[in-house]
């Protein structure tokens, strides 16, 4: 995965992972269901509040004003609206975003500005051409830090959220002075736990008898390949301060 | 003392002040106006996180733990070197400096997409003129058929959209064409000067078809109020869409990835105000031009009058620029 470097004053450099198309892709998809559900609830109701479906024009060939105002403008406004509003006030992410644990910077690791966040979205008319998005998928494929040209145009980046929880700082903190384990071991073995419902069982399973083994060198080989991923996981977290 | 025994003595001091790391960040991001001992104290956060942040990359390179430091070290690192906020100063000195210098940047631009306009309308003007057929390629069949029965497509707006609603979509309808024209100056300015040239090539072929049927004297009874800005804004926005090309075919930085995005972000400033000023255009088209007893001098008045505030704003005289200032030469949009 590329990353970018930026250097700060303090000299402690800050390293920017860069999101790939995957990440970009499971954001998009997940923001087009939410703006579609959204844009159609909101038109049904706008509908029905203005005169029901049966009215969607008045009398003649003259659009209804009340369905155009109530239901068309407000629907198509929150379609086409939802990026750059909601990009604006969560400074850099959508719900999409945040789920697939990335967020829009500058090249200069900043928060980007109203300007650049809506000329990134103005260029979704190119990106979107000719369907699906492809020119920004292939642009996203073959640039160098995996951009779209509406973030090429706005100087932007899409990089990896590394949301780590507090409790990661809090059990660090907890690894008081007299624990026999080293913090590199007591380190790996929470992010272990904390993984093990998404590993799969040899995978897990390896990991926890190679780190058995270095933390508790009296068992024999033999009697931590008997072990069961159940009792393998409670021998790790008996381990823990 | 054991390295591994200093470690922990370290990560049981620090730790606790990094759990509140994340709802001090979260409460720097939410609050643009910092006063000057909240400001102190991400400064001294930002130092203190920074010297963590070196440790533990030495003691636990690719752990958890140095992966969230990391990180709050990135969102402090922006929120320290966010720019002052103050968006009415911003927009003052947005619209009184930076568009007028943008605009003075782009003269020549300007010239030659009005220039292209202009040949491009007159050619579909002789066009027309020489084969009056070819307005099929152009005008739908019902457009054709009532001005052949002597109406022009113009007269029963009214009736098929309330004003309010008229307005709307006329304005939304320019501001994309406008929003496309800019955005497709990125294949080389071709798109923007085909949208330009496209334009021009109907608006003549309609005034040469419209002739024909004595009926041109409507049309530009219908389009001078709103027309002028209109007409303007579009070529403004084409020039913007020239100078996103122009910066393709000949960087002016380094590299075309930087001077691409110069060009976009210094032209998009123009295009916020050709935005403004359609929205302009299309309550005059959805409320004045249909109104067929709105009488020709009137329409040109309210046209002049508008595209000389178009003109003042372009120029930053409207929003208190100088006029002395305005002969200072533009920033380097194309540094050769």
């Amino acid at each position: 995965m590329s990353h970018i470097t930026i250097q700060s004053i303090t000299g402690v450099d800050i390293e920017l992972r860069i999101a790939g198309a995957g990440s970009r892709s499971y954001a998009f998809v997940i923001d087009w269901h939410i703006r579609l559900l959204l844009a159609m609830a909101w038109w049904i109701v706008g509908t029905v509040l203005s005169g029901g479906f049966s009215h969607w024009f008045g009398s003649g060939s003259k659009m209804s004003g009340s369905y155009v105002l109530a239901a068309l403008l407000p629907a198509l406004a929150i379609y086409f609206l939802y990026h750059p509003v909601l990009e604006l006030v969560m400074r850099g992410r959508t719900p999409g975003k945040r789920m697939a644990g990335i967020r829009i910077v500058t090249r200069q690791g900043d928060l980007p500005g109203a300007g650049a966040l809506l000329l990134r979205n103005l260029f979704r008319l190119i990106d979107s051409l000719p369907t699906f998005y492809l020119v920004g998928l292939a642009t996203v494929l073959f640039t160098e830090h995996s951009v779209r040209i509406g973030d090429l145009a706005a100087g932007t980046l899409l990089v990896i959220d590394n949301a780590t929880s507090e409790k990661t700082f809090a059990r660090m903190g907890g690894a008081t002075t007299d624990s026999r384990l080293s913090v590199q071991s007591i380190d790996l073995i929470h992010e272990l736990l904390e993984r093990w419902p998404e590993l799969d069982d040899p995978t897990r399973n390896d990991i926890a008898r190679s780190l058995l083994a270095k933390v508790e060198p009296d068992l024999s080989a033999a009697a931590l390949a008997g072990l069961s991923a159940h009792e393998l996981q409670t021998r790790l977290k008996a381990l823990l301060p | 003392m054991d390295e591994s025994k200093a470690l922990q003595r370290w990560l049981t001091a620090r730790a606790q002040s990094w759990q509140q790391l994340s709802r001090t960040l979260e409460t720097f991001e939410r609050n643009r106006s910092h006063s000057a001992p909240q400001a102190l104290q991400a400064v001294e956060i930002y130092r203190s996180l920074g010297r963590d942040l070196s440790i533990a990359r030495r003691a636990l390179p690719s752990s958890q733990m140095t992966r969230g430091l990391a990180e709050r070290f990135g969102r402090l690192h922006a929120i320290i070197h966010r720019k002052p906020h103050d968006w009415r100063a911003r927009l003052r000195t947005l619209f009184r400096d930076e568009i007028p210098e943008v605009v003075a940047g782009m003269r020549t631009a300007i010239l030659w997409v009005s220039l292209l306009f202009a040949v491009s309308t007159l050619a579909g003007w002789l066009l027309v003129r020489a084969f009056p057929e070819l307005i099929t390629l152009i005008a739908s069949e019902a457009m054709i058929n009532g001005v052949e029965q002597g109406h022009l497509w113009t007269e029963g707006l009214f009736n098929i959209a309330p004003p309010s609603l008229l307005s709307v979509g006329i304005l939304t309808n320019n501001i994309v064409v406008s929003l496309t024209a800019f955005c497709l100056g990125i294949f080389f300015g071709l798109g923007t000067l085909y949208i330009i040239g496209f334009n021009g090539l109907m608006l003549g072929a309609m005034f040469a078809f419209t002739a024909r049927h004595g009926m041109a004297g409507e049309l530009l009874k219908f389009i001078t109020a709103h027309g002028m800005v209109e007409l303007s804004v579009i070529c403004l926005a084409g020039a913007a869409g020239a100078m996103v090309g122009e910066s393709l075919i000949r960087p002016t930085y380094p590299t075309r990835r930087e001077s691409f995005q110069h060009a976009t972000t210094q032209a998009s400033k123009l295009l916020l105000l050709c935005a403004l000023l359609l929205i302009g255009c299309g309550f005059i088209e959805g409320y004045l031009s249909p109104d067929a007893s709105f009488p020709l001098l009137n329409r040109f008045i309210v046209g002049l009058c508008y595209w000389l505030l178009m003109l003042s704003a372009l120029t930053g005289r409207l929003f208190g620029r100088r006029p002395t200032a305005s002969i200072d030469p533009p920033p380097p949009l194309f540094r050769h």
